[in-house]
């Protein structure tokens, strides 16, 4: 009953902490005029818009669509406004998806942007609701116990985080669009960064962006003859935040929505089958600990692929050649980015960062507590 | 080919001016699911797909919706969703679920704590952020502009905006969770103070806590559910321009084209409209071209009880209700969000399928 659809095209803008040159409207305007240049369409063929952004109060805007409506092109069609924490980059390009496979529209633009610059993300992150934990440690805090209990759990050396953090910051060195661009980052030199959230240091957490994605999803008769992204599975699955034997560091729900998405799918063997993946790592550890819970390595396991460089471009399942979430975090844009990236390298059109002869690629985004989650597969086939 | 798609169960809370529950709705939300379910015949573990519409900054807090996410007690993990505005656009995503066969049953809630904070100043923060929201424009305050260029357009009256509170109010004595209701004279309204030129009191929706909760199913599923699904025919939504200079506030072309992208309005017997002042209905009526036989908010509307980001999947669920107890054949529902009906939601539900 799905309708076939596909990305078509998609766009992004320079990824800065402080993009002043626009407004939140001339941000999304940036990275969606580039999106509607890469499928070859115009305003007219667009016939509905899905906004994806994480919480309101990273900008101090309750509902910016509703003032965005002109900016994104959406006046006199329908807007649907899509949040689910870190993973609403990913849920919103599937509900856009959704609009084109429920064959209710032919051609439907994904915008997601996050301009943290114009707020406070730690405060808006740290206003407690009463009787719940008062952690006000932001995501690192949250988090870095976590990863601890991961590198106690499968015994991994201490510089894979490390590793993680050099390879991606060097990826995102051959991306125009990243935020930061360090070719010349070391092991040496990550493992020198300040301490912030231990075993966490400064150089392997990721920075806090402006910045925006868009692309243009569109079905059969739109995608034409033309090179795009097919849609082959899509998953998104959650669980609560905090209950006893919940598992922090390899959680069920992300281990359900990939199971589902590799069935969709078709897939097998992941570390086989896949030959790029965008991954959502906003802290190094977490490429070893999602190679794990999404399938691609045995539980305990996930680190001795980074270690052997089977994660790098040129490696056997490349993880985040645009440089990931290390390299640019405009939130709400992130999982988007992902999304984006897996296209653009199943398409041919990633660039420097291009994984060569890539047909099938991951978009993965996690968010909350490590609760939500959104992934899909995409191909350079037609399913 | 496409599934179609029912209502099957509804419930919302009571319309309350204040909660003592948390800004997350858990403790309103939690009665709601079961009391939906119930109505659905569907047992929680068997929901396919749940999916949620409330706002961050009514709660005051980053992320309330991940809280909320408790009520439903979500381990094994949920295929789950969620909508930053009112739950009727959290209904129009499961419907998208449903169609494409992903999920065959979905449950669809909203929740908002308006007493949290100063609800009319909170949502001046949905204009324009440059130019607009700085200067604080409460929402009762942009309404009365709308009222007046209706007024001063000989569009309505404000005898016309009285009468449909006090309709409303009448309606709402049959309805044990509306928050107002009783009968009150025409002539006594109009002589109360303007709260804000030309609105009075009675206007304006009063400022409500509460939640809701919508079962739909798909197809087959839907009639082994239930004896009469409400089948929704039509379903669509469009938004206006944020800036409130450059449309006719006057009348509603996003609602008109919501409803003819619907399927129209002909042979609608009972329309719920999601109007928070009294000249809002007015004007959504002359919008949808809904004659003088078609009965109007039977609930009581918005205007006996709003609770925010539920109200529109409310109406929803009370035109639903008209089809379940075979009050009606063809139905039509509508949703507003943001300042002066800028996005529009219309939702026409039938009997027969």
């Amino acid at each position: 009953m799905k309708q076939p659809a596909a990305v078509l095209g998609t766009g992004q803008t320079h990824h800065r902490s402080k993009r002043l040159d626009v407004s939140m409207g001339g941000l999304c305007r940036e990275a969606i005029d580039r999106a509607l240049a890469d499928a070859e369409v115009d305003w007219s063929d667009i016939d509905a818009v899905v906004l994806g952004k994480a919480p309101d109060l990273f900008e101090g805007v309750m509902m910016p669509e509703l003032a965005l409506a002109d900016a994104l092109g959406a006046t006199g069609k329908p807007l649907l406004r899509v949040h689910t924490a870190g993973s609403v980059g990913g849920s919103t390009a599937l509900v856009a998806a959704s609009l084109v496979q429920a064959g209710v529209h032919r051609r439907v633009l994904a915008v997601a942007f996050e301009k943290q610059s114009e707020s406070n993300a730690m405060w808006a992150l740290s206003i407690g609701i009463p009787f719940s934990m008062p952690v006000h440690a932001g995501a690192g805090g949250y988090f870095a116990p976590h990863i601890r209990s991961y590198i106690r759990r499968s015994g991994a050396p201490e510089h894979v985080g490390a590793m993680v953090a050099v390879k991606d910051r060097r990826n995102g060195a051959l991306n125009q669009y990243a935020h930061l661009r360090q070719s010349d980052i070391t092991l040496e030199s990550v493992q020198a960064s300040a301490m912030l959230w231990d075993p966490v240091r400064y150089d392997e957490t990721c920075p806090s962006s402006d910045g925006a994605c868009a692309m243009v999803i569109g079905d059969a008769s739109t995608a034409g003859g033309r090179n795009a992204a097919w849609i082959h599975a899509t998953a998104m699955r959650t669980e609560p935040t905090m209950f006893a034997g919940r598992d922090h560091v390899n959680p069920q729900a992300g281990r359900d929505a990939a199971a589902a998405l590799w069935k969709e799918a078709g897939i097998t063997d992941p570390a086989a089958e896949v030959d790029a993946a965008e991954i959502y790592v906003p802290f190094s550890w977490f490429e070893p600990m999602w190679l794990e819970n999404l399938g691609f390595a045995d539980v305990g396991d996930g680190w001795k692929m980074t270690e052997a460089g089977d994660t790098a471009i040129g490696g056997r399942l490349p993880v985040n050649p645009s440089g990931g979430v290390l390299s640019s975090n405009p939130i709400g844009a992130s999982g988007m980015l992902r999304f984006a990236e897996a296209a653009m390298q199943v398409m041919g059109r990633a660039g420097d960062h291009q994984v060569d002869g890539a047909r099938t690629a991951l978009g993965h985004a996690y968010g909350g507590g490590s609760q939500f989650f959104a992934m899909w597969v995409v191909r350079s086939t037609k399913p | 080919m496409v599934n179609d798609v029912a209502v099957i169960g509804f419930a919302q809370s009571p319309s309350v001016p204040v909660t003592d529950g948390t800004t997350n709705g858990v403790e309103m939300l939690v009665p709601v699911f079961e009391r939906a379910l119930a109505q659905a015949g569907l047992p929680k573990s068997d929901v396919g797909f749940w999916c949620s519409g409330s706002s961050d900054y009514l709660a005051g807090r980053a992320f309330s919706f991940v809280a909320a996410v408790d009520a439903i007690g979500a381990f094994p993990p949920i295929h789950e969703s969620h909508i930053e505005g009112d739950a009727a656009w959290a209904l129009y995503e499961a419907w998208l679920k449903l169609r494409t066969g992903e999920a065959d049953t979905a449950l669809v809630y909203g929740f908002g704590k308006s007493s949290a904070g100063e609800l009319r100043r909170v949502l001046a923060l949905q204009t324009d952020p440059y130019t607009v929201a700085p200067l604080w424009p409460d929402a009762v305050s942009l309404a009365a502009l709308q009222a007046r260029l209706g007024l001063d357009a000989g569009l309505w009256s404000e005898r016309d905006m009285a009468e449909v509170a006090a309709r409303s109010r009448a309606d709402a004595t049959t309805n044990p969770l509306a928050q107002l209701s009783g009968k009150v004279d025409v002539e006594e309204l109009l002589g109360t103070e303007y709260v804000a030129d030309p609105l009075r009191v009675h206007d304006c929706a009063p400022v409500t806590d509460g939640a809701a909760a919508v079962v739909l199913a798909a197809g087959d599923r839907a009639r082994e559910l239930v004896g009469r699904p409400a089948w929704i025919s039509g379903i669509a939504h469009r938004v206006e321009s944020g800036s409130l200079g450059v449309r006719d506030l006057t009348t509603s072309v996003s609602t008109t084209a919501s409803a003819e992208a619907a399927g129209g309005v002909d042979g609608v017997e009972v329309a719920e409209l999601h109007a928070p002042f009294t000249h809002q209905e007015l004007l959504l009526r002359q919008a949808l071209g809904l004659g003088s036989s078609v009965r109007i908010n039977p609930s009581g509307g918005v205007l006996t009880g709003n609770p925010m980001f539920a109200a529109g999947l409310v109406r929803i669920g009370e035109a639903a209700g008209r089809v379940f107890d075979g009050s009606a054949g063809r139905v039509l529902a509508h949703a507003t969000s943001g300042p002066l009906l800028q996005h529009n939601l219309v939702c026409v539900l039938e009997g027969a399928r």
